[in-house]
């Protein structure tokens, strides 16, 4: 028997979490995952106007902020069966990539990089070697010995001020920190510097959007910032995406890459075995053909077998949650009575179900898209993946791991970035040509069924809609950290975090530094994951999936 | 003199130009609605070697309202975090986890007890004994109970904290209130989903400047901020008493700006400063980009002000 360790609450993420890991001589045995929080999104939408739906779901995240009012608006979409115009295609896809620049950058750099960086030995740091590292890897501005002196001096006033703010009681010294001072140096200059850019990053979907977070220009039928149609409007977005785009090429790829190769042991760790991956961008009205990442499921690891995706796979298991009962159900028959006893882990221990596809617990996110497009020959990112395993002298494999995962999610951050600009120019042809269409008008049915399934930044997202007298009958999330961070199931598979953290070593269990890099590394966000219920009723919540 | 001389010292320090600072000041002063003699004042308060302790507090809430904080521009977030505030719990944004960052948080409220701010965002599940929210073993109710009487102010941020918000949308599956209803406290609320960092920024630095909050309307709000109405301050006002109004999102009327009032728009129903200070380095706002208002700031808005695409 292990030495058990809890780690509630888990920071740097979005939502509520904890993590209960066995440590045995030294490396993680046993893991459990638990979500605390529950609101109850879906229910408060029972009743409503479909077309509200969306900014009521944008709320299930503010930092995914978009892609829950996205998937909401697509699957209405579908429920009036309503074809959206180009431009407006165009417009939600500018908007989805710019979400995903901002979010993998603060990811890495303000919830992730602290794993791996310690900041207080940048003090140490001869800021002129850090100048020359600099230079070897990138052509990045503020790299001269100056500009890392300033950061130097003004982290040395901050520590010497005594008041540490959102640094206290960080792992600082930990043996797990394998950074040279002066690559702690680069980083921590780059975790300042992400800071205002992602800021300015973030004004990209202010131009069309209204404002982020939270942005106000979606509608079911399209997008409304007709009078944003212009070439001052689409020049700025472009200026703003062109400055993003350089710090993604010179900043953030090249720190993963410098990090990654102090700490390439984390090749090995922290791997799961099985991928599911939805697709994202269309780029036309033929879905799921026009997906720019395409659509699959990846099972074993064997990446070049790419199964197509059968939403009748989906079964929800609560045996290890707070809800009656312990049977595994599509969601088409699903049923939710609440439970909530106590958080035991032997038992009963977290809000999530646990999804499972073929009965297996799958990974979502940029892991998994980056497999099934690889697996499929996509072509920038097969380019992207091979470029950087050869640069780190890492063999495939070495993708199924903590490091893979946090490679992937800089990697696709590129190939998005790169796409960007063929659809801001596909838009400057349509105006050019007189096409400023944005809308289209709808009939709302008085019954109908609709789905959205998008690749948002943490993996595949699914909404579904039932519409009864023109109102909302049911409507149902089923997340990406739902499948990431979801508890056990039925046939007590582990969830995949749970999975990922065995065998990561811990070298001190009092600071528990190792687990989060693994868990980080599936940028977990919680408010979105947990399901739906009626805790005054105990009704029981039934949904048909199409 | 030599206090000024002193001032510049300390923002060189910081790495700032004394312009920029300005600048900085001059626009907070005037978003606060405060003269231009205050400029100085402000720029000293900001400047304060010692910096105030600040705790936040996430319950039932999405992380909007952090993203929102992210994006303050003047100043930008990594000044706000080193030279303006002592962030000492924040569980987004701190480096420690797990006890580390339990430990944080009572050291700072029990050393800094009666002085530090405690800021709020997510509204608080009283269902069930609280059971729907927990961190660390207490349930969001027994850590607010805890903490917010022990602070020298709590300022809730976002709709949720400020009035419920949307977990306290019909029907309220987990009995979620706002601090103030839960506490029988008063708080400074700064609404919105998620506000604008400028309102929260702007409230501390009157905390700074002043020493106590700004002034507050009836329902909480900081004046300086949610003194007039959406629709009295907006773009599109002029096409509103010409009766000029877009009827459709593809419409001419739409492409041309009309006003969206009968598209659904709750301008005249809600106060803030959006359409003057807009989001995002003033980049745009919600009218716009084409979009009515939803009065994301005023209390109970999911429901009293929905359907949203009906005029009301």
């Amino acid at each position: 028997m292990g030495q058990r360790v809890v780690i509630d609450p888990i920071t740097r993420i979005e939502g509520h979490l904890r993590i209960e890991v066995e440590v045995t001589n030294g490396k993680v045995s046993n893991a459990w995952s638990s979500s605390t929080l529950f609101r109850g999104l879906e229910l408060i939408l029972q009743g409503r106007d479909p077309r509200d739906a969306w900014l009521f779901t944008q709320r299930a995240c503010g930092v995914c902020t978009y892609v829950h009012g996205l998937a909401s608006v697509r699957c209405v979409d579908d429920a009036a069966k309503v074809t959206i115009p180009g431009n407006a295609r165009l417009i939600r896809n500018l908007l989805m990539g710019a979400q995903f620049l901002h979010d993998h950058m603060v990811h890495f750099y303000h919830l992730h990089a602290l794993d791996w960086v310690d900041i207080v030995s940048a003090l140490k740091a001869d800021p002129k070697k850090t100048s020359v590292i600099s230079n070897q890897v990138s052509p990045a501005g503020n790299s001269g010995p100056s500009d890392f002196r300033a950061v130097q001096v003004r982290l040395k006033k901050f520590v010497e001020s005594g008041q540490l703010g959102i640094f206290t009681n960080g792992y600082w010294g930990h043996p797990a920190y394998k950074l040279p001072p002066e690559v702690n140096l680069l980083a921590t200059a780059h975790y300042l510097e992400a800071l205002r850019q992602q800021a300015r990053t973030a004004r990209m979907h202010a131009i069309f959007g209204g404002k982020n977070p939270h942005l106000q220009s979606l509608v079911v039928g399209g997008v409304t910032c007709a009078t944003d149609l212009n070439a001052d409007r689409i020049s700025e977005f472009l200026y703003l995406w062109k400055e993003t785009k350089d710090f993604v090429d010179n900043v953030y790829l090249p720190d993963v890459a410098a990090v990654a190769g102090f700490y390439k042991d984390w090749g090995k760790i922290g791997g799961t075995t099985n991928f599911l991956c939805y697709g994202e961008f269309p780029q036309s009205e033929k879905e799921p053909d026009s997906l720019f990442f395409p659509r699959g499921a990846i099972f074993n690891r064997k990446v070049d077998q790419v199964k197509p995706v059968d939403l009748g796979q989906v079964m929800e298991h609560v045996k290890h949650s707070w809800y009656e009962g312990d049977k595994a159900l599509n969601p088409a028959q699903g049923q939710t009575r609440p439970a909530y006893d106590k958080l035991n882990v032997d038992d009963r221990y977290s809000w999530m179900k646990a999804p499972r596809y073929n009965n297996e617990p799958m990974e979502v996110g940029p892991l998994a898209r980056l497999l099934v497009a690889y697996g499929k020959g996509h072509a920038p990112t097969k380019k992207a993946v091979d470029d950087l395993l050869k640069q780190l002298g890492l063999p495939v494999t070495a993708l199924f791991s903590t490091l893979g995962r946090t490679a992937a999610r800089a990697l696709e951050t590129k190939i998005i970035g790169d796409a960007m600009e063929g659809w801001i120019m596909q838009l400057v042809e349509n105006v050019k040509k007189g096409d400023t269409a944005i809308y289209q008008p709808f009939e709302m049915p008085d019954t109908g069924m609709g789905v959205g399934l998008n690749d948002v930044p943490r993996g595949a997202l699914g909404h579904w809609i039932e519409i009864k007298d023109k109102k909302i009958a049911n409507y149902q999330l089923v997340v990406p950290s739902t499948w990431n961070l979801g508890p056990r199931c039925a046939n007590n598979k582990m969830g995949p975090v749970e999975e990922a953290l065995i065998g990561t070593p811990v070298a001190d269990p009092k600071r528990p530094l190792e687990v989060l890099r693994t868990v980080h590394s599936f940028d977990p966000c919680i408010a979105c994951g947990v399901h739906i219920i009626d805790p005054q009723t105990n009704e029981v919540y039934e949904f048909k999936v199409v | 003199m030599g206090h000024e001389r002193d001032l510049e010292k300390r923002l060189e320090a910081k790495g700032l130009t004394r312009r920029d600072f300005m600048k900085f000041c001059t626009l907070l002063s005037a978003t606060m609605g405060l003269g231009s003699s205050f400029v100085p004042r402000i720029a000293e308060a900001l400047a304060s070697p010692k910096r105030p302790p600040v705790v936040w507090l996430s319950f039932a809430e999405c992380t909007g309202c952090t993203e929102a904080l992210l994006r303050t521009t003047y100043p930008w977030i990594d000044e706000l975090l080193l030279d303006t505030i002592s962030l000492d719990y924040h569980e987004t944004l701190m480096a420690a986890a797990g006890q580390q960052a339990e430990d944080a948080l009572h050291k700072s409220v029990k050393d800094n007890a009666g002085k530090f701010i405690c800021i709020v965002d997510g509204s608080i599940p009283t269902a069930n004994n609280g059971a729907y929210g927990m961190i660390a073993g207490r349930t969001f109710l027994e850590i607010a109970k805890d903490i917010c009487p022990k602070a020298l102010a709590t300022i809730c941020v976002g709709t949720c904290s400020s009035y419920g918000g949307l977990p306290a949308a019909a029907p309220n599956p987990t009995g979620a209130k706002s601090i103030s209803e839960v506490l029988g406290i008063k708080t400074v609320n700064i609404p919105g989903c998620p506000p604008n960092p400028i309102n929260m920024v702007g409230t501390i630095v009157n905390f700074l400047l002043f020493g106590k909050l700004p002034q507050l309307d009836d329902k909480g709000r900081p004046l300086f901020a949610y003194g007039q109405l959406v629709h009295d301050q907006c773009q599109r006002r002029s096409h509103f008493e010409a009766g000029e109004y877009a009827k459709s999102f593809d419409s001419e009327e739409a492409k041309m700006g009309w006003c969206l009032y009968e598209l659904g728009c709750k301008g005249p129903d809600t106060y803030n400063n959006c359409p003057v200070v807009k989001f995002n380095e003033s980049t745009s706002w919600p009218v716009q980009a084409g979009h009515p208002c939803i009065g994301c700031s005023e209390p109970d808005f999911w429901d009293k002000m929905s359907p949203f695409y009906q005029k009301s």
